[in-house]
């Protein structure tokens, strides 16, 4: 229950961020971080899978809604929610379920590769999609790169923000 | 029966995934053809008017810069009121005496977009002022691109610099036409495509909308020549255009309608002749 409550508001202050103020950053012109991707990132490793699903798929459209964009931001959250688990293991070994994994506890290197190659691969479908061609594999990659940087910058720093002090 | 439904809820968590990965597949290939998908877009009720109450808020904070719009814009205005017979004979803005078939709406840009290659803007007025998609908006400093899709309140537009959008061109006091384009790459420049080589063309040469256009009048600035590049293969020449315009910095803006433009449509449809 306790679950249900901090996920949405959680859903919802991510998205209030990325559409208020993530969106209007335009760095150099052009560069926009998506840290809404922490919020996939966040869900509870033992919660319902098909509501994670569910769930990031919405986040997706609504954000397409506000962006204009079709359906990359749905499409790409929805990929990035179901190599979730897949990832989790890459990064944290086989037995990630029995421990409970929160991003928000402590920086470590594992948790600094999670965070890098989830918001890479969210990043490098989000603009394969937007750009739609192949010939421009070179402009995607490097752009998917730059932006992997600056949201993995961003969302250091919202980690940071929300990590409850223990001292 | 049985086995049926014991394969669906066993891989009910698969068959999730693969409904929504079709929905958002072909929200994509729908967004990609010419018209936009039908719903995801910022016309609807919600998101039309988050962006409204979040433009009120920025708009008093850069009242002062809208002012001073405000009055170079009257001081235009001014001076084509004192100055009327010049400026027919130049023929050099937008208000000219032809524009009485064309309807001139006010409407007021409230989100804005230029980082991605498609770029869409929306306004805050809709189909009850009569606005209907494919007419064209100007600002006063020119061109700003055409009317996509109308909800009841609000509109979108395809902005210049979108790589979609094709705005017949032509170079100032010259009947050589072209096509306007965006390559995608810079929000300050645009590309002026398929004019014959017989143009002669200069550095700094003004570009205007050409009269073959249903959508806008003919003579609206556009932007200035930076640079030439002749194709080989094809003999035209492709021509890079500083936009008058600053595509990141949109107030009001000036949605035009054609009313001849139906007239004209009927009769070129009944006449056998291709039209280009």
């Amino acid at each position: 229950m306790n679950n249900t409550i901090s996920n949405s508001i959680r859903f919802v202050v991510f998205l209030l961020l990325q559409i208020l103020i993530f969106n209007n950053i335009n760095l150099f012109g052009y560069l926009n971080p998506y840290p809404y991707v922490l919020f996939i990132l966040l869900y509870p490793v033992n919660n319902n899978k098909s509501i994670l699903l569910i769930t990031s798929f919405a986040m997706g459209i609504l954000l397409d809604m506000f962006c204009n964009s079709g359906g990359i931001h749905a499409l790409s959250a929805l990929v990035l929610a179901y190599i979730r688990p897949t990832l989790f293991k890459f990064s944290f070994g086989l037995s990630y379920e029995y421990q409970t994994v929160k991003i928000a506890d402590k920086i470590s290197p594992e948790r600094i590769t999670l965070l890098l190659l989830a918001i890479f691969i969210h990043h490098f479908i989000l603009f394969f999609f937007e750009y739609y061609r192949l010939d421009l594999i070179i402009t995607i990659l490097s752009r998917a790169l730059i932006s992997t940087l600056f949201t993995f910058g961003i969302c250091l720093l919202i980690i940071y923000l929300i990590k409850p002090s223990k001292r | 029966m049985q086995q049926i439904i014991n394969f669906i809820i066993k891989n009910s968590y698969r068959l999730l995934f693969l409904l929504l990965l079709g929905i958002s597949f072909s929200l994509i290939i729908k967004s990609h053809s010419y018209h936009r998908s039908e719903y995801v877009n910022s016309t609807n009720a919600v998101t039309g008017t988050y962006y409204k109450k979040i433009n009120e808020v920025n708009e008093y904070l850069s009242l002062k810069d809208k002012n001073k719009d405000l009055a170079s814009e009257n001081a235009q205005l001014k001076q084509l009121l004192f100055n009327k017979k010049d400026t027919i004979l130049t023929s050099k803005t937008l208000f000219r005496s032809d524009l009485n078939n064309y309807n001139v709406v006010v409407s007021k840009v409230i989100k804005n977009s230029f980082n991605s290659r498609e770029n869409y803007i929306t306004i805050n007025s809709g189909k009850k002022v009569g606005i209907e998609t494919d007419m064209g908006v100007v600002n006063d400093k020119g061109i700003v691109g055409l009317i996509e899709k109308t909800s009841a309140d609000f509109a979108t537009i395809q902005s210049v610099l979108n790589t979609k959008s094709k705005i017949n061109a032509k170079i100032k006091n010259s009947n050589h036409f072209g096509s306007l384009i965006w390559d995608g790459k810079n929000v300050g420049y645009a590309q002026l495509i398929d004019v014959p080589r017989l143009a002669s063309l200069k550095h700094g040469d003004s570009i205007v909308t050409g009269g073959n256009s249903d959508i806008f009048p003919e003579n609206i600035p556009i932007g200035k020549i930076d640079e030439i590049f002749i194709d080989k293969k094809t003999n035209y020449y492709t021509i890079n255009i500083r936009l008058f315009n600053d595509m990141t910095s949109l107030g009001y803006v000036y949605v035009i309608e054609n009313k001849r433009k139906k007239e004209k449509q009927l009769l070129e449809s009944k006449t056998i002749a291709p039209k280009k």
